[in-house]
């Protein structure tokens, strides 16, 4: 019955390289067209004297070249150095930042993937904890991360063994923005199984712990990938305000507050610092839709 | 005769004791079901055959009696993987291959790999889907699905099989087909059946012995012995049984006058 409901995942019949080619070629015309339209806002203000066509009312965004740097401009200053006197240029320090705080993220990510499932599934053993735990995760998702961020860096510093760096601190402050949308959608994908395979399992004499593994873990994953999607841009976020609260240097948290600070002087740079973030949360999320083709290989995708 | 497969004695229950939504679900059931029969519980919605079924596999706890299989109690039963249970949705999961899918109970019991397969496969050729091993169960039609059910509950060698509407959701010819299947698997694993449905000649066809229930509260009315013998596609035009569903059909009258607005398939066509 549900088989008519259902079919095979689109796109499994086309080749792999047609398809890359194919993504490769949508993101060119996406760069493209903010280009255009970019550019576009800065002649339609140059012509106006930045009003609206036709009328007095201001336009939201100045248009002069400190403000928004002609677009090709930006896309240039990758290549050029950082600041003058160095030779490396401006991409390789955007990506060996972006590495440094991919790490931070990543780490964060795990730990929340950790985390978040444990609580899933301790809420799952007991509606006593589920009534009590889920409004303190849901809380804690209300404290503001740049209060909570330099106590976590502090507590950090005061950690007694000298392993603890403070990248490490960095990447727990990604973890609390992680394991949250992870814990709600784990939990209802844990409870996602109806009466009938539950009660199979039952028939089986099936242990909690085998109906947690062949059961309730295999049934949550279609509702576990938009989670992950969530926490993997959240992560990028925690561990760039991680790191600003920080005052690490090496990630891209640091370089954004630096480029910011000489803005007037070089504004096509924080742009591009702006961008490779975007990047790495892009590639991050991109991660995540491989590990989806993986682990839903073979399964059906409702036809909504 | 040996001892009874399932001995049920003096059966009550009753769901949401003391409660507001008080239903007395069944009273006084006493059925003794002998090693190898084949039992169909019949009777119209609500006469409590399904909640007798699954007191039996122990999904439910009875109010008052005791249910015993092979001289034990239902839940020992249950532990010892006596059970293999078919319900009228398939409840294939997804993310298994068909083959997958009827080796996990053996998976559960700790069995390795080698002979979880060759036991699939056995049981796959049993039910005539050898060539679907390696699919998923959303690729197959209904009645193939319920098949691998099949296949599933019989997986761990159960001594006794507990069927709730296993065909209910199948079209007619699909339906009259795995009726057959069924017969010749019973006759080739020699185990118990407890069958409930909605379908006269379903039951007729199936049954050693029929037990038609009635309902509020749910009791048995009468137990129609049948008896076909051997059954081939000639036996549903048979003068014994059209005459088996006849009293079926006036048993299931005679009971306080319910079956008329019951939702019971009295046709038989």
């Amino acid at each position: 019955m549900t088989a008519a409901a259902v079919s095979a995942r689109p796109g499994a019949g086309g080749s792999a390289v047609r398809r890359a080619l194919g993504r490769v070629a949508l993101v060119a015309a996406a760069v493209a067209a903010v280009g255009l339209i970019w550019t576009g806002y800065k002649a339609m203000g140059a012509a106006t004297g930045d009003v609206w066509p036709g009328t007095s009312r201001p336009l939201p965004v100045p248009t002069d070249d400190t403000t928004l740097p002609p677009f090709l401009d930006i896309l240039r200053r990758f290549g050029e150095p950082q600041r003058t006197g160095d030779p490396a240029p401006l991409w390789q320090y955007l990506v060996d930042a972006s590495l440094f705080t991919f790490r931070e993220a990543f780490v964060g990510f795990l730990a929340g993937i950790v985390i978040g499932l444990a609580l899933a599934v301790l809420m799952l053993r007991s509606h006593w904890l589920e009534r009590g735990l889920l409004p303190w995760v849901i809380v804690s998702q209300t404290v503001p991360l740049i209060a909570l961020a330099p106590v976590v860096v502090a507590w950090g510093n005061q950690l007694p063994f000298g392993y603890w760096q403070s990248w490490m601190s960095v990447a727990v402050i990604a973890t609390y923005l992680t394991f949250f949308p992870v814990t709600v959608n784990a939990l209802r994908g844990l409870m996602s199984p109806d009466r009938l395979p539950l009660e199979l399992m039952r028939s089986y004499a099936a242990t909690d712990r085998a109906t947690l593994v062949k059961l309730r873990f295999p049934a949550s994953v279609p509702y576990l990938i938009p989670a992950l999607k969530l926490a993997a841009t959240a992560s990028v976020v925690g561990a760039i305000v991680g790191e600003i609260s920080a005052g690490l240097r090496g990630g891209l948290g640091r370089l954004i507050i630096d480029y910011s600070q000489q803005y007037l002087t070089d504004p096509a740079r924080l742009y591009c610092a702006v961008i490779a973030a975007g990047v790495l949360g892009i590639l991050f999320v991109g991660l995540i839709d491989v590990l989806d083709r993986v682990l839903m290989r073979g399964r059906p995708r409702e036809a909504t | 005769m040996t001892s009874p497969a399932i001995s049920i004695t003096a059966v009550g229950k009753v769901f949401n004791p003391g409660r507001k939504g008080e239903v007395t679900a069944l009273t006084g059931i006493d059925l003794d079901v002998a090693q190898g029969e084949l039992v169909s519980l019949i009777g119209p919605s609500g006469c409590g055959k399904s909640t007798l079924l699954r007191l039996v596999g122990d999904l439910e706890t009875p109010s008052a009696g005791s249910v015993e299989v092979n001289g034990k109690a239902a839940r020992q039963a249950r532990l010892d993987h006596d059970y293999g249970m078919a319900f009228q949705q398939a409840g294939l999961f997804d993310w298994r291959t068909v083959a997958a899918n009827v080796e996990l109970p053996l998976e559960l019991l700790g069995w390795d790999a080698g002979r979880r397969r060759e036991r699939s496969r056995e049981l796959l050729e049993l039910v005539h889907l050898e060539d679907f091993a390696r699919h998923r169960p959303w690729e197959l039609s209904g009645g193939m699905q319920q098949r691998v059910a099949i296949a599933r509950a019989l997986a761990m060698r159960p001594r006794i099989l507990l069927m709730d509407e296993p065909f209910g959701a199948l079209d007619e010819m699909t339906r009259e087909h795995m009726q057959s299947e069924l017969v010749r698997i019973q006759a080739e694993t020699g185990a118990t059946v407890v069958f409930v449905t909605h379908s006269i000649p379903e039951a007729v066809f199936l049954s050693n012995r029929v037990v038609v229930m009635s309902p509020r509260p749910g009791r048995i009315a009468e137990v129609v012995e049948v008896g076909l013998g051997e059954r081939q596609e000639a036996t549903r035009a048979d003068e014994r049984f059209f005459a088996a569903v006849t009293r079926v059909r006036s048993a299931l009258r005679g009971s306080a006058g319910a079956a008329t607005d019951s939702g019971v398939e009295v046709g038989a066509e």
